[in-house]
């Protein structure tokens, strides 16, 4: 009955009296020279995959550079960035949005598409009001539609500053 | 009145509905003053065919519902059973009125301020006189009968308001009352216009945004020629009448030479290039030299406006290659399955350079177009770019992953041999039990 | 040296001596089916792989109907390395299922079930009904057109058992509608009430295949059958095929991304060509072609049923077949043989179809 001790393949071999394989000393030198040869492989084998499976996820939990990810709120410019009575355009989700600098000083946005064809609105500062150039469609200054074709008013946003940003979200 | 009687051969509750016959009497007595006698009524419901309708349709009518009657028009008297005195003429009944009588009919409500201000102070007042201004108002006063007249498009009972949907003058309906008659080519016979404005107007993207999209903002007959002053736009009115909508294009062309050239030409504004009733979506290809093009109908080749038209029409294809160019590789990209929805939103800007350069073809200078081009073009191929770049990152995530599995495959035929080397060497496989 | 006395310690504080020594003991026997071995611990290294990526995910997944589908937008384009954890999640999902399949159908062939593994069965065909609800409520998380109506149908299917239908469908909803409420429930399911009981399960499934160490096929039992140590030559072989399994995920995320197509809209009409995943698609399949009345029946209602029948068949299995029946045991191999013949045809069918 073979005894079951001898189970350490690392062992320094020489005398392995005991295994089946064993052709003789000058065998030993070469196995354990091949043999360390592998083990050296395979340690840095593993040890590659092991960065190439830990590095990703290391560069994954460090957080990137934008922060935020759901498009519900937007920073839309520098509170100091647009002057009284004039708007202009900025990006919120995959839509376009308008932000308005009213002349009494207030911060107004909202969506850009306008509801009759889906162009896209400008803010005229003459009239102090939301104009389509597209077939003439006006929206007044709280996004209802007051003349032209247009059948719907536009969805207006919620508006909050902090500090130096103007931050739009969807009300 | 003492309505009870203590003897015993009269029990209360008969007592009682004795007592009710005079009040229901009364009763019926105040309801039928007040629903006027109307032998009108009471005489044409039993009647058939044509005589019948004006009972049928009163009753959808707007003025039957406001409390005029056959009187209040046709006067005569509606008391009077008798048909000669009910409709006398002698008394100022007019029966069915002339053609030519009918403005002055309606008018005799209709343009009085007064009058109207008690049912509704913001109706109009001057259809009558705007009627007199028109094509039909004229023809009639010269005698024709055949013209439109106001029962024409409002009918004359069952008129409803112009907000209802089943008036004839709805926005949906009025291109085809127009076109009962405007459509019909023995009616028109002998007036010298032709008659297929309906079935040019039917196959226009207005008639496509009315109908198909239900856009009551869209175009019909009567936003264009009025309704009761119905005419066709002057000459040098056209580019007024489409700016109501059109206001960038129409007011590039009136500070434009073109203006004057047409109106010497006599050649219709807008109409000359973009047709008054067939109006369809314009191509690029009505621009520049081809065979479609609206230019080539004046300018021949050598001319600077032959040549314009050949440089604007280059930009504006150049604009939309570069537009389809970026589209195409962020499509290759995202099927791809890279995400490139930003550099799409961002090539809106540049399909929003395209739409304003076909408006600005309007200014028919190529100089004027180059203004937002350029830029244009920036955008569009900073959106070429980004596409670009994802499928460079694209290609880096392959190639990274070719790499790495050269790794793995190395690291699994490695375990392989360690395996064999440990099997061979003491790990005994082949025990038996 | 240090290894040995750090062994030791733990031993002495946590008793893993006893791990240790079944570890060593631990044999597996070579025979001609021995490959199907692998697959089962193949699946749990998958959901390591799972738990791992869903994990990293968490990290920056939000779960309302208003925020998931842009916060799986973010991960994978501007998280570092964001598209790879996430299409990895998606193909092991996949990957596990298939070789959970494969696992359970050999163990059903080879008849492992018998006496005594008849409640390590039992244990298995939960980690398949556990695996299907972690497939069925991570699809709908990233909130898109295709999961959204994957989900509707799914439920309204659900829906239709009688008497319990209902409640199931309202349960699993968090209301009569897929809703943003559902998302959040979903969630729940997913990285909380599914990974607890999971892992429950599976501590049992593995302490009893611990116990009971591996089956043979009936016609082997009791030969004498050359057999290879678990460790070092069984684990280092399961290790191979790990390693080539993480290759394949990263060829898979790379040449096949994972798609996260558009936003879900509850008004929007239903997109052409919405089907579940491939391991649904043959009971969906089904039901498609079961007609609309069956002897006054709802075929639908049928469809369903028979499924549920189906499924408890295959629970409780081990006491249906009798291994001293030579001809039960046929019996056995033959509806095996039909069941997965169906299922791979189906789930063709409605690839192409």
């Amino acid at each position: 009955m073979k005894s079951e001790s001898h189970h350490q393949p690392d062992a320094d071999v020489g005398e392995c009296a005991n295994c089946p394989n064993n052709a003789g000393p000058r065998a030993d030198y070469e196995t354990r020279g091949r043999r360390r040869f592998l083990n050296y492989l395979l340690g840095t084998g593993f040890g590659a995959t092991a960065i190439a499976i830990f590095y990703p996820i290391l560069k994954f939990i460090t957080a990137p550079q934008v922060i935020e990810a759901a498009q519900n709120s937007v920073t839309a410019g520098k509170v100091n960035e647009l002057a009284l009575n004039s708007g202009k355009i900025f990006k919120f989700g995959n839509k376009p949005g308008i932000l308005i600098h009213s002349a009494s000083g207030e911060f107004k946005a909202f969506s850009a598409v306008c509801t009759h064809l889906d162009c896209i609105v400008q803010y005229q500062p003459e009239k102090k009001q939301i104009w389509c150039a597209c077939h003439n469609g006006q929206y007044n200054l709280s996004g209802l539609n007051v003349g032209g074709p247009p059948p719907r008013p536009l969805e207006e946003y919620v508006v909050n500053t902090r500090g130096e940003e103007i931050v739009v979200s969807k009300a | 009145m003492k309505l009870t009687n203590d003897s015993p051969a009269h029990p209360r509750s008969s007592i009682r509905s004795f007592a009710l016959i005079p009040l229901i009497a009364l009763l019926l007595f105040v309801t039928a003053s007040a629903q006027k006698k109307n032998s009108c009524v009471d005489c044409h419901s039993s009647m058939d065919g044509a005589l019948l309708e004006p009972v049928r349709l009163s009753k959808g009518d707007v003025h039957d519902a406001r409390g005029l009657s056959c009187v209040d028009c046709h006067r005569g008297d509606a008391t009077k059973d008798d048909m000669a005195a009910a409709m006398d003429r002698k008394k100022g009944f007019i029966g069915k009125p002339r053609p030519s009588e009918i403005p002055a009919l309606c008018g005799r409500c209709h343009s009085n301020a007064e009058f109207m201000k008690t049912f509704n102070p913001g109706l109009r007042v001057d259809q009558e006189r705007e009627y007199s201004t028109s094509v039909h108002g004229n023809l009639l006063k010269g005698g024709d009968a055949k013209v439109a007249t106001c029962i024409s498009c409002h009918g004359n009972h069952g008129i409803r308001a112009i907000n209802d949907p089943l008036s004839k003058v709805y926005a949906l309906n009025v291109a085809e009352t127009c076109g009962s008659c405007h459509g019909n080519a023995d009616y028109m016979k002998g007036y010298n216009i032709p008659h297929d404005q309906f079935d040019k107007y039917k196959t226009s993207v207005h008639a496509k945004a009315l109908y198909e999209k239900q856009d009551l903002s869209a175009p019909t007959c009567n936003d264009c020629h009025g309704n009761h002053g119905a005419a066709p736009p002057g000459l040098e009115s056209v580019a007024n009448v489409c700016g109501q909508c059109h206001v960038r294009q129409a007011s590039l062309f009136q500070s434009n030479p073109h203006k004057v050239v047409f109106g010497l030409m006599r050649a219709g504004e807008c109409v000359q290039c973009h047709s008054n009733h067939g109006i369809i979506p314009p191509s690029d290809e009505m621009l520049g030299v081809g065979e479609k093009s609206a230019c080539t109908q004046c300018h021949g080749q050598g001319d600077s406006g032959y040549a314009a038209a050949e440089k604007m029409r280059e930009r504006i294809d150049q604009m939309s290659a570069s537009i389809g160019r970026a589209t195409e590789i962020l499509n290759r990209a995202e099927r791809a399955g890279m995400e490139v929805s930003k550099p799409r939103f961002e090539l809106n800007d540049a399909k929003d350079v395209l739409t304003q350069g076909r408006v600005l073809v309007h200014t028919f200078s190529p100089d004027e177009l180059d203004k937002i081009i350029a830029p244009g073009l920036d955008v569009a191929n900073k959106s070429y770019s980004a596409g670009g770049a994802a499928l460079a990152e694209l290609s880096f995530r392959r190639k990274g992953l070719a790499g790495s599995l050269v790794f793995i495959l190395f690291l699994a035929g490695l375990i392989y041999l360690k395996v064999r080397e440990l099997e061979r060497r003491g790990a005994d496989p082949q025990k038996q039990s | 040296m240090n290894a040995e006395r750090l062994t030791l310690w733990l031993d002495d504080r946590l008793g893993i001596g006893v791990i240790a020594e079944l570890a060593r003991k631990k044999e597996i026997p070579i025979h001609r089916h021995s490959i199907w071995y692998y697959f089962g611990g193949m699946t749990l290294f998958l959901f390591g792989v799972q738990v791992g990526t869903g994990i990293l995910l968490l990290l920056y997944y939000r779960p309302s109907a208003e925020t998931a589908f842009e916060s799986v937008q973010f991960i994978v384009t501007e998280v570092q390395f964001g598209w790879l954890i996430r299409s990895v999640h998606s193909w092991s999902a996949n990957l596990m299922i298939a070789t959970l399949f494969i696992h359970m159908f050999s163990v059903y062939f080879m008849r492992s079930y018998r006496q005594p593994r008849e409640v390590t069965w039992l244990s298995g065909v939960l980690l398949l009904l556990l695996a299907v609800g972690f497939g069925f409520s991570g699809y709908l998380l990233p909130w898109n057109k295709l999961a959204f109506f994957a989900t509707k149908v799914g439920t309204e299917i659900a829906g239709v058992v009688p008497v319990v239908g209902r409640p199931t469908l309202r349960f699993l909803r968090g209301g009569d509608d897929v809703t943003g409420a559902t998302l959040t429930r979903f969630f729940g399911f997913h990285v909380a009430v599914l990974p607890a009981i999971t892992t429950v399960i599976i501590g049992i499934h593995l302490m009893l295949v611990q116990k009971h160490g591996m089956s043979v096929p009936a016609y082997l039992e009791g030969k004498d059958l050359k057999k290879m140590k678990f460790i070092p030559s069984f684990f280092l072989r399961d290790l191979i095929g790990w390693v080539l399994a993480i290759g394949a995920l990263a060829a898979l995320a790379s040449i096949f991304p994972w798609e996260l197509g558009e936003k879900a809209d509850a008004f929007a009409s239903a997109p052409t060509g919405i089907r579940p995943e491939w391991y649904f698609l043959f009971m969906f399949q089904t039901l498609k072609l079961i007609p609309a009345k069956l002897l006054s029946f709802d075929g639908e209602v049928l469809g369903i049923l028979g499924f549920a029948v189906g499924g408890l068949l295959l629970f409780i299995v081990p006491f249906l077949d009798d291994p001293t029946k030579p001809r039960r045991r046929s019996l056995f191999t033959i509806v095996g043989v039909i069941v997965v013949l169906y299922i791979v045809v189906l789930t063709i069918v409605g690839f192409i179809g």
